[in-house]
């Protein structure tokens, strides 16, 4: 069963709505016991980082993800902030990330020359995978996803980054180190490439 | 490469979808949530649906209508109606709409586009700037209630306070040309783009794809939005919800990109 941790940030629904319509057995999470016995979980987010670490530590389910993600080691999908919590901190906040992918968040004002683009990046943007990475099976040609986001991850080892988009320059908007995944962009609003990948990870 | 948006823009009153002619006289053209069915199926690249009764009638945003919009909707969706706090963006948000659209409340009282940005990111945050050109000026107003109330603030200083206060985009809808379907006005798309660093996107006016590839043309990547070309068809202007597909959408923005301009 695949768990969409609820901590009171993102669209969940969109989430269940997808994998309703592919016939993919899923349900939320809001506490620690609704983890148990979760086969994956995604992890979404949107807003300010800051506010999202703070909701899912008050959510009481930070122990049963960490012992599911790293002990366990089930897969999980972060997305947008989501994916961006995943990092050990983030320029945009003050407090810890996850820690769960060797990597930082920084901003776009920081990249020349994205800093030269209107920010946020936002809209339909191309997205590269690197070849052989599961979570974008039959994605790898003209593949395009909704992005919505003025922070970036910056991955501190480049075999973690799993696709590049550019914007003014190339970063990765899509992270994977073993079970751990990340996308910047938004799957759920993605039609039917992002159909394909939340597919993808429930085949994972 | 990141692509211009074409967006369908929807509009609210008394349940129904309507299309207005400057701003005036709407016409009912069908069901919210089956229009939202027919633009998934079409993959249109974003919606904008905006409840028009909301802000002139005093009252709320409508949040079970925008919770169910959201559940079906599957693209991105911003949402904009009678939106006056912060805390109401919140909770729109968490009903899972991608960005929240905020006119006359934000002109009123620009500061509350940061204390909305604090809540959801600026992101989120959609400044809708309806304007008219003003009698025997170059310069444009900015109206609120539906094109009734003139705030007498000029769009430029409107525009430019609202970056400064944290929005994350901004929507500027021409009531001039509202349902007259005879294109743009590309002085002032142009004339936006070039003061604004936000992303923003350009309503009012289209009569077909062309002229959405003009407002490409003159602007770069910007998002265009479009009420009665996706609503209506024909000269008769017969109810029919149609978008482009993928390829007319690739070839329609190839057609009107220049190569050599990326960003203005």
């Amino acid at each position: 069963m695949i768990s969409v941790v609820d901590y009171g940030i993102g669209n969940i629904q969109a989430f269940l709505n997808v994998y309703k319509r592919l016939n993919i057995p899923a349900r939320t999470a809001t506490t620690p016991q609704a983890l148990q016995g979760a086969s994956k979980v995604i992890l979404p987010g949107v807003g300010d980082f800051d506010h999202a670490m703070q909701r899912l530590d008050e959510s009481g389910m930070r122990d049963a993800l960490d012992a599911l993600v790293l002990r366990d080691r089930i897969p999980v999908l972060g997305i947008c902030v989501g994916m961006q919590m995943l990092a050990r901190c983030s320029d945009e906040g003050a407090r810890p990330g996850l820690g769960w992918v060797d990597g930082l968040v920084r901003g776009f004002k920081s990249l020349p020359p994205a800093a030269s683009l209107p920010l946020p990046h936002m809209g339909w943007n191309d997205v590269l995978p690197v070849a052989g990475n599961r979570l974008f099976d039959q994605l790898d040609v003209g593949a395009r996803f909704y992005f919505l986001h003025s922070y970036y991850f910056q991955c501190n080892r480049s075999e973690d980054s799993a696709a590049t988009t550019t914007y003014g320059a190339a970063f990765s908007c899509a992270v994977n180190a073993g079970n751990i995944f990340g996308v910047q962009f938004h799957p759920e609003k993605s039609h039917h490439w992002g159909t394909r990948l939340l597919q993808n990870f429930a085949a994972l | 490469m990141l692509r211009p948006r074409i967006t369908p823009c929807l509009l609210i009153s008394k349940g129904g979808l309507v299309k207005t002619v400057q701003f005036k006289a709407p016409k009912y053209v069908g069901d919210p949530i089956n229009a939202v069915k027919i633009f998934n199926e079409k993959e249109s690249d974003e919606l904008i649906v905006l409840d028009i009764d909301a802000t002139v009638n005093g009252a709320e945003p409508d949040f079970k209508r925008i919770a169910d919009l959201a559940v079906e909707c599957r693209m991105p969706l911003c949402y904009g109606g009678g939106i006056r706090t912060a805390e109401q963006v919140k909770r729109i948000v968490g009903l899972g709409v991608e960005k929240v659209a905020v006119s006359s409340a934000a002109v009123q009282n620009p500061p509350l586009i940061s204390q909305m940005a604090r809540e959801v990111g600026s992101q989120s945050v959609v400044i809708v700037f309806d304007v008219r050109k003003r009698a025997g000026g170059a310069v444009h107003e900015v109206w609120t209630h539906n094109g009734t109330r003139n705030t007498g603030r000029l769009l430029d200083e409107a525009v430019a306070e609202a970056e400064s206060f944290g929005a994350g985009e901004i929507v500027v809808n021409s009531i001039d040309n509202d349902g007259q379907m005879k294109g743009y006005d590309l002085a002032l798309a142009k004339h936006v783009r070039q003061i604004t660093r936000l992303p923003m996107t350009v309503l009012g006016g289209a009569g077909s794809l062309d002229d959405i590839g003009r407002v490409i043309e003159a602007c770069g990547v910007v998002g265009v939005a479009a009420g009665s070309l996706f609503v209506f068809k024909g000269t008769y202007r017969a109810v029919l919800i149609n978008y482009p597909n993928q390829t007319v959408k690739d070839e329609l923005v190839r057609r009107f990109t220049k190569p050599t301009v990326q960003h203005s």
